[in-house]
């Protein structure tokens, strides 16, 4: 969802990232994560847009290099997709009963 | 659990096209615990229909509740101050919750955004499997806890049939035999015998809506 409201707010891209495949905390936590990713990439298809908007990475809290380089390279990635097509839209309205 | 799939978003999208201010309904019993319809779905639908209609440059007003429960009046109470606001409502209840909203707010479209699967259990995280069909007539005292009517390809009551072939249903060798299942479990028992009485037919044929009404609620409110 939050992946899903960033996109909607407007932002170009969002990625997720996790530790990296077998060392999670939490077991399975970052390849949960990942199926989430691949959900909302489904799910921004679905709607016409680009699912590679948003991207799962893995890496250790050591490899701040690592974390640089996806850095950019997600930045490389999203300035070729172009601009989030919904900032050029009209705002709609929503709201919680 | 009653569980549940939602529709194709295409789907919802296109019973939605003629209205601009629509409010989606979520249930927070059976269709929120199979991850279907409860409330964190109901967002996530939101989402996907404002963006989807805002790159349409025909944009949509989405409201978003999630009750208790759509099947008990109780419940549905909440959303009577809120209804009027909208020209149309999503829900993603199962088909019981659909048709009482509907039932409610007669005046306003009530549009369905999951099918309505099955009875079923959960095996794993977002993973259910079918177990009852809801026959009314349960045999599973008898048949070792397995259920032939949703197990068995023909849902025979009296089986096994000719088509059991070692283990498996005739239809596909990966389906396995209930009645075969149902042998083994109660030969495990002990209790082969049971295997042995006759089940009458249920009578399939001109199906209407069934009533329950439990022992010492017979004249309680809306019964």
């Amino acid at each position: 969802m939050h992946l899903l409201r960033a996109i909607q707010k407007g932002a170009d891209g969002a990625y997720v990232v996790g530790c990296l495949e077998g060392t999670c905390h939490y077991n399975e936590g970052n390849i949960r994560a990942r199926q989430r990713v691949e959900h909302v990439q489904r799910l921004l298809e679905e709607i016409g847009m680009e699912g590679d908007r948003v991207r799962m990475y893995n890496l250790s809290s050591g490899e701040g290099p690592t974390f640089a380089a996806y850095a950019k390279e997600m930045t490389e990635h999203i300035k070729k997709l172009g601009p989030n097509p919904l900032k050029q839209k009209k705002k709609s309205k929503r709201r919680i009963v | 659990m009653i569980i549940a799939k939602r529709k194709p978003f295409d789907e919802i999208k296109d019973m939605l096209k003629g209205y601009k201010k629509v409010l989606t309904v979520g249930c927070g019993t059976c269709v929120a615990v199979c991850l279907a319809g409860g409330e964190k779905e109901v967002d996530v639908l939101n989402a996907e229909l404002e963006m989807s209609r805002k790159l349409d440059d025909n944009p949509i007003e989405v409201g978003a509740a999630t009750i208790e429960r759509q099947c008990d009046r109780e419940y549905l109470e909440a959303l009577d101050a809120s209804v009027d606001e909208y020209e149309a409502i999503l829900s993603m209840a199962c088909g019981a919750g659909v048709q009482f909203l509907a039932e409610r707010y007669p005046e306003k479209p009530v549009f369905p955004a999951v099918n309505t699967t099955f009875i079923g259990v959960n095996q794993g995280v977002g993973w259910y499997e079918e177990r009852c069909r809801s026959c009314s007539s349960c045999v599973l005292g008898i048949t070792g806890g397995i259920c032939p009517v949703t197990m068995c390809a023909k849902g025979l009551f009296n089986g096994p049939c000719g088509g059991t072939n070692k283990g498996s249903c005739e239809i596909n060798k990966d389906q396995p035999c209930a009645w075969y299942l149902i042998y083994e479990r109660l030969k495990k028992q002990g209790r082969l015998d049971c295997i042995m009485e006759v089940q009458p037919a249920t009578a399939w044929e001109n199906q209407v809506p069934r009533t329950v009404i439990q022992p010492g609620y017979e004249k309680s409110e809306g019964a």
